[in-house]
C-alpha cells in the first residue's frame, strides 16, 4: 500500500512548525512517530498534502523534573518512556502503561504526544493522563495555552486542538511518595487496543483512602476520568464494599461499542473487572 | 511529485539516493537499494517481517518513509552476518536450532533480536517471548525461535547453551 502524494518538511523548531501549519492550512499534518498516521495514509483513510515531521525538534523531546512537577516532551517514545529512571522514580504507572501499548518496535517509534494528541479512544496514554490530572501544553499562532488532559477530549478524534496548533508537552504533578498505582488492559493480543483498560492512582494513609483517581480506556469515545468511582474510595479502607461501589459507578459511565473486541455490555463489564484488579495491586503497592 | 536527495548509511556504506516523499522505507530499501531481505508481510504495521535497525531501533520499515531516514545508520540482514562472511550468532542460533521454516520473518526476527541482544544480553525466555511479540511467525510456533535466540545469546557470552528439556 502506497500513501498519496505530499509534500514533507523537516522544521527545526516549534516557531517554524507553527508557521507552516498556518501557512499551510487544513491540508498540513504534523507527524509525531507515525505508527497511526502512516497506517492512516497508507489505505489513503488520510491524505495530507502537506507532512511536518516534528522528529528533528530538539525542545519537543526528553523528560524533565521541574520542582514538584515531571515535564515530558510530546516527541518523547514510549521505548524513552520506559527506560527513564525519572519516570520509574516518580511515575512507574507510566512505565506500566507504555509497556502494554502495541509491541517493541512501535514502542521506539510511538509518542507521548502523538498518542495523546491523536484523538483515538483506543490509545492507552489519555486515560491515564486524565487519571493523573495531567496539563497538555499546546503552541498555536497565538502563542502558548495549556489545557487538561480532563478537557481535553470532545469526541473520538475530535479534542481541544485547534487547527494549526500542536501539542509540545505534557506536566504532570509528581504523586505522594508511597501511592499505590496499576494500569490493567484487557486485550486480545500483544499490539491490540484495549477490549476495556483501567488505571488507578490511590493514596493511602493508616489504612484508610486518602485520595484516589481512576480512567478508564477505549469504553467511550472518549478517554473517561471516572471521578465518581474515585470519590466513592475516599475515606474507605478500600473493602470490598467500596471497591463494589467504585466499580458500579465506574461501569455506570462507559459507553462502549459493540465490535470484535466483544459486546458493549461485555466491555462495560471487563472495564469493572479491569479496575478491580488495577485497584488490588494499587493496594498492594500503597504504603503509608 | 519532486524527489528528494536522501544521504544515510546502509550495512556499513554510504547511499545517496532520490525519493519521493511518499516512498515507504521497506520499498526504498527492496526495490532501489536491491536489498530483498526484509519483507513486506502484513504491510499493516502488525508482523515484524520488514523489521530493519535504524540508529538503535528496531523498527518496521513500511511503517515510516524514506526521507525520515536522511542521516541515519541502518541495517538490514544483508548487514548482519561477521565481516569474514561466517554467519553472525543470531544467524547461526536460528540455523542450529531450526528457527524457521518457510522463512518469511526470519530477517525480521533476527534484526529484532540482535536488538533485544543489544538491549539484555542474557534474557530470560520470557524477555525473548515479550521482546518479539512485534514479530509474527505462522510457522514455527516460536518454540524453535526463542531457543535460536538462547543459542545465540550463550555464544555471545562465551556461556554453554543448555537446550530446555521438552
Amino acid at each position: 500500500m502506497i500513501p498519496g502524494s505530499f509534500e514533507y518538511y523537516r522544521p527545526d523548531s516549534i516557531a517554524n512548525v507553527i508557521e507552516l501549519l498556518g501557512r499551510l492550512g487544513e491540508e498540513a499534518r504534523p507527524l509525531a512517530g507515525g505508527q497511526s498516521l502512516i497506517a492512516l495514509m497508507k489505505t489513503r483513510l488520510a491524505a495530507p498534502e502537506h507532512l511536518i515531521d516534528l522528529s528533528a525538534i530538539a525542545g519537543l523531546k526528553g523528560i524533565r523534573e521541574l520542582g514538584g512537577e515531571i515535564v515530558i516532551g510530546a516527541m518523547t517514545t514510549q521505548h524513552e518512556m520506559i527506560g527513564s529512571a525519572l519516570l520509574a522514580k516518580h511515575l512507574p504507572i507510566i512505565h506500566e502503561t507504555a509497556l502494554v501499548i502495541a509491541d517493541p518496535q512501535i514502542r521506539y517509534k510511538g509518542t507521548l504526544g502523538g498518542n495523546v494528541a491523536n484523538g483515538d479512544p483506543g490509545n492507552d496514554m489519555p486515560a491515564l493522563m486524565q487519571c493523573l490530572n495531567a496539563i497538555y501544553h499546546i503552541a498555536g499562532a497565538s502563542g502558548e495555552r495549556e489545557v487538561p488532559a480532563r478537557s481535553f477530549y470532545h469526541g473520538a478524534y475530535y479534542t481541544a486542538l485547534e487547527p494549526g496548533e500542536i501539542v509540545t508537552a505534557v506536566r504532570i504533578a509528581k504523586p505522594a511518595a508511597g501511592h499505590g498505582y496499576g494500569y490493567e488492559k484487557l486485550k486480545r493480543k500483544i499490539g491490540d487496543y484495549a477490549t476495556a483498560a483501567a488505571a488507578v492512582m490511590i493514596t493511602v494513609a493508616d489504612g484508610v483512602c486518602t485520595s484516589a483517581s481512576i480512567g478508564l480506556t477505549n469504553v467511550s469515545e472518549t478517554p473517561l476520568w471516572a471521578e465518581a468511582a474515585g470519590q466513592a474510595l475516599v475515606g474507605t479502607r478500600l473493602d470490598e464494599a467500596a471497591i463494589a461501589k467504585s466499580v458500579v459507578a465506574a461501569e455506570s459511565i462507559t459507553n462502549p461499542a459493540s465490535d470484535m473486541r466483544g459486546p458493549a455490555e461485555y466491555r462495560t463489564k471487563m472495564a469493572g473487572i479491569m479496575l478491580r484488579r488495577a485497584l488490588a495491586r494499587a493496594k498492594s503497592r500503597a504504603h503509608g | 511529485m519532486a524527489k528528494t536527495h536522501i544521504s544515510l548509511t546502509i550495512n556499513g556504506a554510504e547511499v545517496e539516493a532520490l525519493v519521493e516523499p511518499r516512498t515507504l522505507l521497506i520499498h526504498f530499501l527492496r526495490e532501489q537499494q536491491n536489498l530483498t531481505g526484509a519483507h513486506i508481510g502484513c504491510d499493516t504495521g502488525h508482523c515484524g517481517a520488514c523489521t530493519v535497525e535504524i540508529d538503535g531501533m528496531s523498527v518496521k520499515s513500511c511503517m515510516s518513509f524514506a526521507i525520515q531516514a536522511q542521516g541515519a545508520n541502518i541495517t538490514t540482514i544483508e548487514g548482519v552476518a561477521n565481516p569474514d562472511g561466517t554467519l553472525s550468532a543470531l544467524q547461526e542460533g536460528f540455523r542450529m536450532m531450526h528457527g524457521l521454516q518457510c522463512g518469511y520473518c526470519t530477517p525480521g526476527m533476527i534484526l529484532r533480536a540482535h536488538r533485544l541482544l543489544q538491549e539484555n544480553t542474557n534474557p530470560t525466555e520470557e524477555e525473548i517471548r515479550f521482546g518479539i511479540a512485534g514479530n509474527l511467525c505462522r510457522c514455527t510456533g516460536y518454540v524453535n525461535i526463542v531457543k535460536a535466540i538462547q543459542y545465540a545469546a550463550a555464544k555471545i557470552n562465551g556461556t554453554p547453551f543448555l537446550e530446555a528439556a521438552e
